[in-house]
């Protein structure tokens, strides 16, 4: 039960697909009880002006309420700061709650203060990169830029 | 095609994938709508607008609150600018919405207004639609934080609820001209500062002398978003507003403007993108006016001539 939708034909191509290029989306937070969101909000204002858009949802926020955000925006890039040093335990229920929502082909990347002992787990659990304290602004902008998922049926 | 089957089933993924590809006006995008615009006109679509700091999100999330409790579905498209230096953008409306985040009954779209002005995104319009064949009940945008001109929104929205907090100005803000003419709805937000009610005496002063030809008078309603008080007045005159709109056959008049405005953002946007992509044949025109040997008036009705034989 469509409606019309053509118009006359000539003009059609005046109204085409205009697949402008599209920002990278990011979902910039913090799980978890620690208060610091400072890092977490010079990645965003460092993100932004690297043109990419930021989804920022702040401080508290349980592996549930990431992964119904990463759903609902349609993120590119999911990027957790934790510096409660709760990860081991709040990464794996973070990927859960993705996966249980079919979100299954986002970026996950880490930050804040995570033992290098711990990548590998984090790593394994599905965790793409890990960015301790230390990391450059450009670094993780320009890992997004190489890493972020490429869809073939939207233009980036 | 399959994600709008789905969509239509209820499954968020596929609707916030449907969103993504209308954003981005691409080829799936524009099938969507296509396919969906015979299901919309359901929807009361509302939108909320007021300067920075107001307390639009804190709003709109006790709004859903208050929708949700009485078995509404709603949908919620929050618009914050985009950088004109990089193009990024900060959305953080979303931050202050996070208490449903288990509801089915609620989604969430953070938009950049991607150059767009007037509070909105460029493709709010096709957004709209989605939610509303989806399903949603109540469809709320939340514009840009804005001023005093941006009244773009009252031209997609059946309602405009104008969101104010106390101590942010003088009685002479109230006499200006623009959105506070277009608000269906006041709200005097931040109830818990004081001020409150002076400032909804003088709104409530300024309503009641505006000459107006409808019989609808827009309420001035004083709430805290924060502590809950008086938000089920705040939805209840937004209800109000939407069965005075029925019963005045009001509605079918505002249905109008929204789709003239559509169309002719559609073709206001076509007119942009040839002028963009034709750049070539408008030089001479342009040549001629620089020359002075052509007016400004005559090389545009030129290029205009030209546009529509070319096609």
């Amino acid at each position: 039960m469509s409606t019309s939708d053509t118009g006359s034909e000539a003009a059609a191509g005046w109204l085409a697909p205009s697949e402008r290029s599209r920002p990278i989306r990011v979902l910039i937070a913090k799980p978890g009880l620690d208060g610091h969101d400072r890092g977490a909000k010079v990645l965003a204002r460092a993100l932004r002006d690297a043109g990419f858009e930021v989804i920022y949802t702040g401080l508290f926020q349980s592996p549930e309420m990431i992964a119904t955000a990463a759903l609902q925006e349609d993120v590119d890039v999911v990027g957790l700061s934790i510096l409660s040093g709760a990860h081991l335990s709040l990464f794996p229920r973070i990927m859960e709650a993705l996966r249980e929502r079919g979100v299954d082909d986002v970026l996950v990347i880490a930050g804040g203060t995570i033992p290098d002992e711990d990548v590998p787990e984090l790593k394994r659990l599905g965790v793409a990169e890990v960015f301790g304290p230390g990391s450059s602004l450009r670094s993780i902008v320009e890992y997004i830029r190489r890493h972020a998922p490429v869809r073939d049926d939207i233009a980036q | 095609m399959r994600l709008i089957d789905e969509a239509l089933a209820g499954n968020q993924r596929a609707l916030a994938r449907l969103a993504t590809h209308i954003e981005n006006d691409t080829e799936i995008g524009q099938q969507a709508v296509a396919a969906l615009y015979a299901r919309t006109g359901r929807a009361h679509i509302v939108g909320i607008t007021g300067p920075p700091g107001a307390g639009k999100s804190t709003l709109v999330n006790a709004l859903i609150g208050q929708a949700r409790a009485d078995g509404r579905r709603v949908g919620v498209l929050a618009i914050d600018p985009t950088s004109p230096l990089s193009g990024g953008a900060v959305l953080g409306d979303r931050i202050r919405m996070l208490e449903r985040h288990g509801d089915e009954g609620v989604f969430i779209r953070s938009l950049a207004s991607r150059g767009r002005r007037g509070g909105l995104a460029p493709a709010i319009s096709g957004l709209i639609h989605l939610l509303d064949a989806v399903g949603f009940d109540l469809i709320i945008i939340e514009t840009v934080g804005v001023g005093q001109e941006e009244v773009d929104a009252a031209a997609v929205v059946h309602t405009l609820v104008l969101v104010q907090m106390p101590r942010s100005g003088d009685a002479v803000q109230v006499l200006k001209a623009g959105v506070l003419e277009l608000a269906d709805i006041f709200v005097v937000n931040k109830a818990d500062l004081g001020g409150a009610e002076e400032l909804a005496r003088e709104l409530r002063g300024m309503v009641a002398m505006a000459p107006s030809e409808s019989r609808w008078r827009s309420p001035v309603i004083v709430c805290s978003a924060v502590s809950g008080q008086g938000i089920d007045d705040v939805l209840a005159a937004i209800d109000d507003h939407r069965r005075y709109l029925t019963d005045s056959g009001e509605l079918a008049r505002r249905q109008q403007s929204i789709a003239a405005a559509e169309v002719k953002t559609l073709v206001a946007s076509a007119v942009d993108r040839l002028l963009r992509d034709s750049s070539a044949s408008v030089a001479p025109p342009v040549e001629d006016v620089a020359q002075r040997r052509q007016t400004p008036r005559a090389a545009a009705l030129e290029i205009i001539r030209s546009l529509a034989l070319n096609r």
